[in-house]
């Protein structure tokens, strides 16, 4: 019998989650608030190494197995389900809160699946748990935008699927381990996994998505999709060097299609692309610095991410609007709102004594370790443009400019709690961060607060802060969109199917017609000859018989003759 | 009688809220006084003083520099003050380029409305 230390730890979240639409008042809710934190219990104790075997058809799974990198996410994907039930609890409706669990239990049970085919099984509950999510808890936009993101997430899932079947077929073996992109087979893999890291070209869904759910929603939203695709590449890719190109383009794709939006939330979706970038860069990398750069930096994303996500969600809830047009101001109403968006946006921008800053930097170390000068320059300018584009942004729009006249106070207690906790989170790991890196699934030589590095990283920060306001009448907001990747589905595939249907449809019509003439007309002819009246039909006398038998006969003689 | 002024343009702003004209307006017509009915952060003299202090904290660190040796390690980054001046150039190209690209890939919000 399997025991509580051996069960998987994502599904007792995903079976906890289940009972939540059963419980009512004070209970569901403390249920809510206790059922993250009883997984991290759990997940705090799973050893190294497998820890549960489960037999399947002629395979064996392991949807337990543990280690140092597994255990991160985990810890992180528990503490994250903890704050954002925290600060959903009164604002979602139960569907939406028992989707969001079940979509967090999912994402740490591929955390610890030792083998592909447990991890797909999770990898499909996470997409069916955050489509309902965006279904449960956004808007009328949200359907069609769910569908949206559903569509492309099967898609990501059956690339995953085609590649699990290949490489079992090529190599025999399920288990979850270090490929490198050289067959058919493992460029699937890495496909099905880029699409969940909201890799170019179809980085679209996540921006499309993600802001329609609701304020809590999109705090899950945030964490464990991108997340969970980054977990997958540092322990399936580490070292493909294709990821440093593909997380370079991400990181400036973020940055501006976030310097050209305006919903504050679209902007920190564009931002959370921006930041996978990052995560992505380093396991191109790949050395130890690098990919525990990248788990670092996986780990105190999850935190600001939701803090800022938390701060613009409060702004949406408290004064029903989303666009940097309609804010501004709201720094008097909403004080600790406005606070924790900024201790947000000072940890994205990697300022000292935040999180970011000794998460982040450990990957532009790994480019210098590894004599990596054009990754370098690129990220030292990315790392500006983060500050430019949420460090600065964000805040600023929201709640500072013009002001809107909005007076709205800050949220109710428990969102305040949610974003006073992750407000505590990223000073401490920025202030300490030796417990951070004693988790990490290497051991760290690094030293983030150096004078020289301390000096720089403000050097490159407050200068970009200058660059900002300098260039703020650039920066007037429009009530407009950016056209991206989804175009491409949204519009073109479209006008091309009307314009196909278009050309097609008369010769469709005109070849059933044509057909539908000849079926007709050789079934009036058909008739004509053997139909009642038809002279197959006709009743031939015996005469007529004897007449054409001695007729054949004496030509059949004749022709014998001669 | 500053703070009454005060509360009484709160509770104006709240009975007429998203007027931001009307707030541009008082920035730039009032003077002495009368700037209390603006959040002290955002009236024009703290303004002006966060506008000095900035300056005076960017100088600070770039004049910082010179007695804190930092590591260049491909070159350029060796030069002065390499970070003030790179991200001050990387932000203000990155704008640029965004509001180039915006040109072309920009629409209006209700774009895609008809979905």
């Amino acid at each position: 019998m399997t025991s509580i230390e051996t069960f998987p730890p994502g599904l007792v979240l995903i079976l906890g989650a289940i009972a939540v639409p059963f419980l009512r008042g004070t209970v569901q809710k403390a249920w809510i608030l206790l059922l993250p934190l009883i997984v991290l219990g759990l997940v705090w104790q799973v050893p190294d190494g497998t820890v549960l075997t489960v037999s399947f058809l002629d395979y064996t799974l392991t949807p337990v197995k543990g280690d140092p990198l597994s255990r991160l996410f985990a810890i992180i994907f528990s503490i994250m389900a903890f704050a954002g039930g925290l600060y959903a609890i009164n604002h979602c409706r139960v569907a939406e809160m028992t989707a969001a669990f079940i979509y967090a239990g999912s994402a740490i049970g591929v955390t610890f699946a030792g083998d592909l085919v447990t991890l797909f099984l999770f990898w499909e509950m996470m997409a069916l748990g955050s489509t309902t999510v965006l279904l449960t808890g956004g808007g009328r936009a949200a359907v069609p935008a769910a569908m949206r993101y559903l569509l492309m997430h099967v898609m990501g899932g059956s690339l995953l699927l085609v590649g699990i079947v290949t490489h079992l077929d090529a190599t025999g073996s399920i288990a979850f381990v270090a490929m490198k992109p050289e067959s058919f087979a493992t460029w699937m893999i890495l496909l099905g996994f880029l699409i969940n890291a909201a890799a170019p070209p179809l980085s679209a869904w996540l921006p499309d998505a993600y802001p329609e759910a609701s304020p809590g929603g999109m705090v899950f939203l945030s964490a464990f999709t991108t997340k969970t695709a980054v977990y997958v590449l540092i322990r399936g890719f580490p070292g493909a060097e294709i990821l440093i190109f593909v997380g370079l383009f991400m990181v400036f794709y973020g940055i501006i299609y976030a310097l050209l939006e305006n919903d504050m939330r679209r902007i920190l979706a564009y931002s959370i692309v921006n930041q996978v970038g990052f995560m992505v860069t380093g396991i191109g990398i790949g050395t130890e610095m690098a990919l525990n750069g990248a788990a670092a930096h996986a780990f105190t994303h999850i935190i600001y991410k939701a803090l800022l996500l938390m701060s613009a969600g409060s702004v949406l809830l408290m004064t029903g609007k989303r666009k940097c047009t309609d804010l501004g101001g709201l720094f008097q109403s909403m004080p600790l709102t406005t606070i924790c968006g900024i201790i947000g946006a000072l940890s994205i921008s990697s300022f000292p004594l935040t999180s970011g800053f000794i998460s982040k930097s450990m990957i532009a170390q790994a480019a210098i370790d590894e004599s990596l000068m054009i990754v370098w320059y690129l990220l030292a300018a990315a790392s500006a443009g983060v500050f430019l584009h949420a460090g600065i942004k964000f805040p600023w729009f929201v709640f500072f400019q013009k002001d809107s006249g909005l007076r709205s106070p800050d949220p109710p207690l428990n969102m305040r709690l949610a974003m006073i906790f992750f407000a505590f989170m990223c000073i401490a790991v920025g202030v300490f961060p030796g417990p951070l890196y004693s988790l990490l699934p290497f051991s760290v030589d690094y030293v983030p607060y150096t004078a020289a590095h301390v000096l720089t990283m403000l050097q490159l920060l407050l200068f970009s802060g200058l660059a900002f306001f300098i260039c703020l009448p650039l920066m007037k907001r429009t009530l407009t969109i950016s056209l991206d990747a989804d175009w491409l589905y949204r519009r073109l595939l479209p006008f091309v199917l009307e314009r196909l249907v278009a050309v097609f449809k008369p010769v469709d019509q005109g070849i059933r017609a044509g057909f539908l003439d000849g079926i007709n007309g050789l079934i009036a002819r058909t008739y004509k000859y053997l139909g009642p009246e038809g002279v197959m039909a006709r009743t031939i006398r015996a005469g007529s018989m004897v007449y054409w038998a001695v007729t054949l006969l004496v030509v059949y003689l004749v022709l014998n003759l001669v | 009688m500053a703070e009454k002024k005060k509360t009484m343009a709160k509770k104006k702003a709240k009975k007429s809220p998203a007027n931001p004209k009307a707030a541009d307006n008082v920035t730039s017509e009032t003077k002495g006084q009368e700037y209390t009915s603006l959040h002290w952060l955002v009236r024009p003299p703290t303004i002006r003083m966060l506008w000095i202090g900035g300056g005076l904290v960017l100088a600070a660190l770039v004049a910082i520099e010179t007695g804190i040796k930092t590591h260049g390690y491909f070159g350029i980054d060796d030069t002065f003050a390499f970070n003030a001046w790179y991200g001050f150039i990387v932000c203000v190209a990155m704008v640029i380029a965004a509001k180039g690209l915006g040109i072309f890939l920009k629409r209006e919000d209700t774009y895609y409305d008809v979905d």
